[in-house]
């Protein structure tokens, strides 16, 4: 592939080496206007219909025997075309400008073109640096019973000029953010963007909510949905892609927004998803694609390591969790078990010195807790993100050879029409051989749009890898410092306390 | 490096200690090492192996010598429990093919350390005990206790008198009955009557603490064990990484994990096992206020005799004598009792204050390193 010449070197991805990201892109620079009309929301692409339709239930096959035990959270990257509702145009897929239109004709030249687009978009956000910060609050309850649901306030304050406004606020609910989520997914997962998941369902939990039960677990998990809706909208709008798609911006502005019926679990569109995806993982185990570029072997062996790795530490993470919630427990116990055993004590002293010790033990449980959710909201949430991601990019992988397997299925059928045409020569039917003639041409088209589809879509998941380990790496590395200072402050604290009881400990006489 | 006593062996007439001790499966065999300047041995320094159950015979028959019922009998060593690091390396010979080989070496460290300490414990709970007795004025000079640091032939033999075994039995019946009775006897003495409030109530509460504070170390355990496998998995994630993030995740998982299992370990050790030894001292305690209400309950039950003899004249002088002896074994029983109750509870006083000083500077010393540790590696991980 040509492109590969073209491709910044990425082959041996050294984090150090992504650190430049901006001299990755130093070609010429087509003059375009920034701004969000430059992007063409209407597609000039005759193509767009066609590998979308094909494609149309591509899925995740590999989480298809992951999620076959859960009977409800069916959501994953994953698009239903025909059953999306909404404003946008869910039959244009934006794809990069241009790089439809020029036909491959092996000319270096095009490819420029090709890649300054892409290029600018991203010099574009260098330009209008990223500065936008989302938050999900205040979670309210609205209605009741089964029909209740809770409604989240998205507030998005920006300096970004793709916004009308500096700060702005809109209620949401949980299935805004699922249909907003199908939306991207459909449009963009097949062309190889890794579109960021959505948080998970969970029945269970939301039931609670709905009966009204106002206990721990209930208000522990609106917490944990609310901050998973944060970091699922902070993590689509950092791509440069999906922040200027027009859904997610009606997302964040518009102060309506239709209801997204088909995210329901128990939907006919649910049902349709599962089926799709046991057809998927039939048939990707059916593909057998040569390989021709070893970083993609190289980086599916990796992304395969990184979900083995992944799932294990964070079901280590969530061990750590629970037993620091136990030990929390245990010495609140152990505090009222000492305070009891002072009251009993007759020597005054030691008396007063259990007492104390009685009350270090629950600032402690106090603070065990208060690490827990450290624990958890900054360890185990992270690492169950990741694991959704790199199931999203396995997906975008397993689209790539979706894309290879349909050019050479349209190769392998020009062929056959070639032969028929060929034999269709030595007989006396000249209707007939016109008509293969045509068919050849349209092959033709189809094969040429095959390769080009797969070129694409190869050289957008290298660019939506190397950006997605440095995002990678950046939110590891932010999260590691944040809970080890967590850690520190843990310890301070103990400090402070123990120093405290050390004095009346030595005062008994 | 004696937790839950006070400094015993300072006498240089009678020195014990277990200087060494033996594993095997399930059997611990101690080394019981005496240096002694007193004649009624046969030698100024010797050394005999002994196992649980010679400890267990020594304290069974000192509670069941009449003479010792005004004492407070040190408690018996509890039996060692290498049951728990035993099931745990266990399920890690099971679970090896699931962890990296670096892990799995981690695993067994801690445990092999775990089984150190339960040993370590065992050893010094058995040489607690010994050093008790030998610090005791007058059980120090039981013919028994001479018995068990002397004799250097297999005590088993003696070990299985059928007699002791039953005599065991009865004496646990018994003291249950006991229970009811000395909760029932009218107290004239208001030492005894506080003592007695005080102990039941006493008991019940540091029971209960003591489980609590096991359940607190064995959370503390948990999270250490956890913290294996944490570190671990960081350390296979970054070796896909740059060497330098290696080395900083390395760094820290090591430190998170080192120092929880400290203070695990050290938490067990001063508060728990101080908190299980009195409860079981408690006991003891307990035990003596049992058989003064019983020796109270017999004399009140020779007046009773000595009154209905006179009303039948007959067997007065038997009567009298026996209301006389009932009456010296409570006066004597009482007046050592008492002596040995205040002294039980100002060891305990010192005993308590000792090791809760020890716990909050060992607490303050594990929080101060990791607040150093923890923050290097912090700015390990800013400046990358």
């Amino acid at each position: 592939m040509a492109d590969t010449a073209r491709d910044p070197p990425p082959a041996h991805t050294d984090f150090q080496e992504l650190e430049d990201g901006e001299d990755l892109f130093l070609e010429p620079a087509v003059i375009q206007e920034s701004g969000p009309a430059s992007l063409p929301a209407e597609d000039i692409s005759a193509n767009s219909n066609g590998p979308k339709q094909d494609s149309l239930f591509d899925d995740d096959p590999e989480d298809l025997f992951a999620e076959a035990t859960e009977e409800v959270s069916l959501d994953s990257p994953e698009r239903e075309v025909l059953l999306s509702d909404g404003p946008s145009p869910a039959i244009t897929p934006i794809t990069p400008p241009t790089s439809v239109i020029t036909p491959r004709i092996g000319l270096a030249h095009d490819d420029m073109f090709t890649h300054s687009s892409f290029d600018e978009i991203e010099e574009e956000e260098g330009g209008d640096s990223f500065d936008m910060h989302i938050s999900v609050s205040d979670p309210e309850k609205v209605g009741d019973g089964m029909n209740a649901y809770m409604a989240y306030k998205v507030t998005t304050k920006t300096s970004m000029s793709l916004f009308k406004t500096d700060e702005f606020s809109v209620k949401r609910r949980f299935s805004d953010f699922l249909g907003l989520h199908s939306k991207l997914a459909s449009k963009y997962l097949h062309i190889g963007y890794i579109v960021p998941p959505a948080p998970e369902k969970s029945i269970v939990g939301m039931t609670k909510v709905k009966v009204g039960k106002e206990d721990q677990s209930s208000n522990e998990f609106v917490e944990k949905r609310r901050s998973a809706l944060e970091r699922y909208l902070m993590r689509t709008v950092k791509h440069p892609i999906l922040l200027k798609d027009p859904d997610v911006l009606q997302f964040l502005e518009s102060s309506e927004l239709p209801r997204a019926v088909s995210t329901q679990a128990l939907s006919s569109a649910g049902l349709l998803r599962m089926v799709n995806k046991a057809a998927d993982a039939v048939n990707k185990m059916t593909i057998k694609m040569n390989e021709s570029d070893a970083w993609f072997e190289e980086k599916q062996q990796h992304f395969e390591n990184l979900d083995v790795q992944l799932r294990k530490l964070h079901a280590s993470v969530e061990s750590l969790v629970c037993h620091r919630k136990e030990l929390s427990v245990n010495t609140a116990q152990f505090a009222k078990s000492a305070a009891m055993l002072g009251n009993s004590e007759d020597h005054t002293a030691l008396s007063r010195a259990l007492s104390q010790l009685a009350e270090v033990e629950e600032k402690i449980d106090q603070l065990h807790q208060d690490q827990a959710n450290a624990d958890f909201y900054l360890f185990s949430e992270l690492l169950g993100d990741y694991v959704r991601l790199i199931t999203a990019v396995k997906g975008v992988f397993d689209h790539r050879m979706k894309t290879w397997q349909k050019w050479q299925d349209s190769q392998l059928l020009l062929q056959k029409k070639r032969e028929a045409e060929a034999k269709l020569q030595f007989t006396n039917k000249p209707d007939k051989l016109q008509q293969a003639k045509d068919e050849i041409k349209e092959l033709e088209g189809k094969v040429q749009q095959g390769e080009r589809d797969f070129e694409q879509i190869s050289k957008t998941i290298r660019k939506e890898v190397s950006r997605f380990e440095k995002e990678r790496v950046k939110d590891f590395k932010m999260i590691i410092i944040k809970y080890l200072e967590s850690l520190v402050q843990t310890q301070q604290q103990l400090i402070k306390y123990w120093d405290a009881f050390l004095p009346e400990a030595k005062a008994i006489s | 490096m004696r937790s839950v006593s006070v400094d015993l062996n300072h006498d240089a007439s009678l020195l014990i200690d277990i200087p060494d001790a033996l594993c095997e499966r399930d059997k611990v065999k101690f080394t019981v090492h005496t240096k002694t300047t007193l004649s009624s041995f046969q030698k100024p320094e010797f050394s005999v192996p002994r196992q649980h159950e010679d400890f267990i015979w020594l304290h069974d028959t000192l509670v069941e010598t009449e003479d010792y019922a005004g004492l407070i009998i040190p408690p018996a060593p509890p039996k060692p429990d290498f049951e728990s690091p035993r099931e745990k390396m266990h399920k890690l010979g099971e679970g090896e093919a699931t962890m990296t080989k670096d892990e799995y070496t981690k695993m067994k460290q801690e445990l092999e350390a775990e089984y150190l300490a339960v040993f370590k414990k065992t050893v010094q709970v058995h040489e607690v005990f010994l050093q008790r007795l030998s610090s005791h004025p007058t059980l120090s000079k039981d013919r028994n206790f001479q018995i068990f640091l002397e004799y250097d032939q297999d005590l088993s033999v003696r070990r299985k008198n059928a007699k002791e075994m039953f005599g065991g039995f009865f004496k646990n019946m018994v003291k249950s009955a006991d229970e009811v009775l000395i909760s029932g006897i009218k107290e004239v003495d208001d030492f005894f009557e506080q003592e007695k409030t005080f102990l039941l109530d006493y008991y019940s509460k540091i029971k209960d603490s003591t489980a609590k504070a096991e359940k607190m170390t064995r959370a503390h355990k948990n999270i250490a064990d956890d913290y294996i496998h944490v570190s671990a998995t960081l350390n296979s994630l970054s070796a896909d990484d740059s060497t330098a993030n290696k080395n900083r995740y390395l760094s820290s998982s090591v430190s998170l994990q080192k120092v929880e299992g400290r203070v695990a370990s050290d938490q067990e050790l001063k508060l728990t096992e101080l908190l299980r030894y009195y409860m079981r001292d408690i006991q003891a305690a307990k035990d003596l206020l049992y058989r003064r209400a019983r020796a109270l309950a017999d004399y009140e039950n020779s007046n009773k005799a000595l009154d209905k003899a006179r009303l039948k004249s007959k067997d007065i002088p038997q009567a009298e004598e026996h209301q006389q002896h009932c009456l010296q074994k409570f006066d004597k029983l009482s007046e050592s009792g008492k002596k040995e109750l205040t002294s039980f509870k100002g060891r305990r006083v010192v005993a308590f204050r000792k090791n809760l000083i020890e716990m909050a500077e060992l607490e303050i010393k594990h929080a101060k390193v990791s607040s150093t540790l923890q923050p290097t590696c912090v700015r390990l991980f800013v400046y990358s």
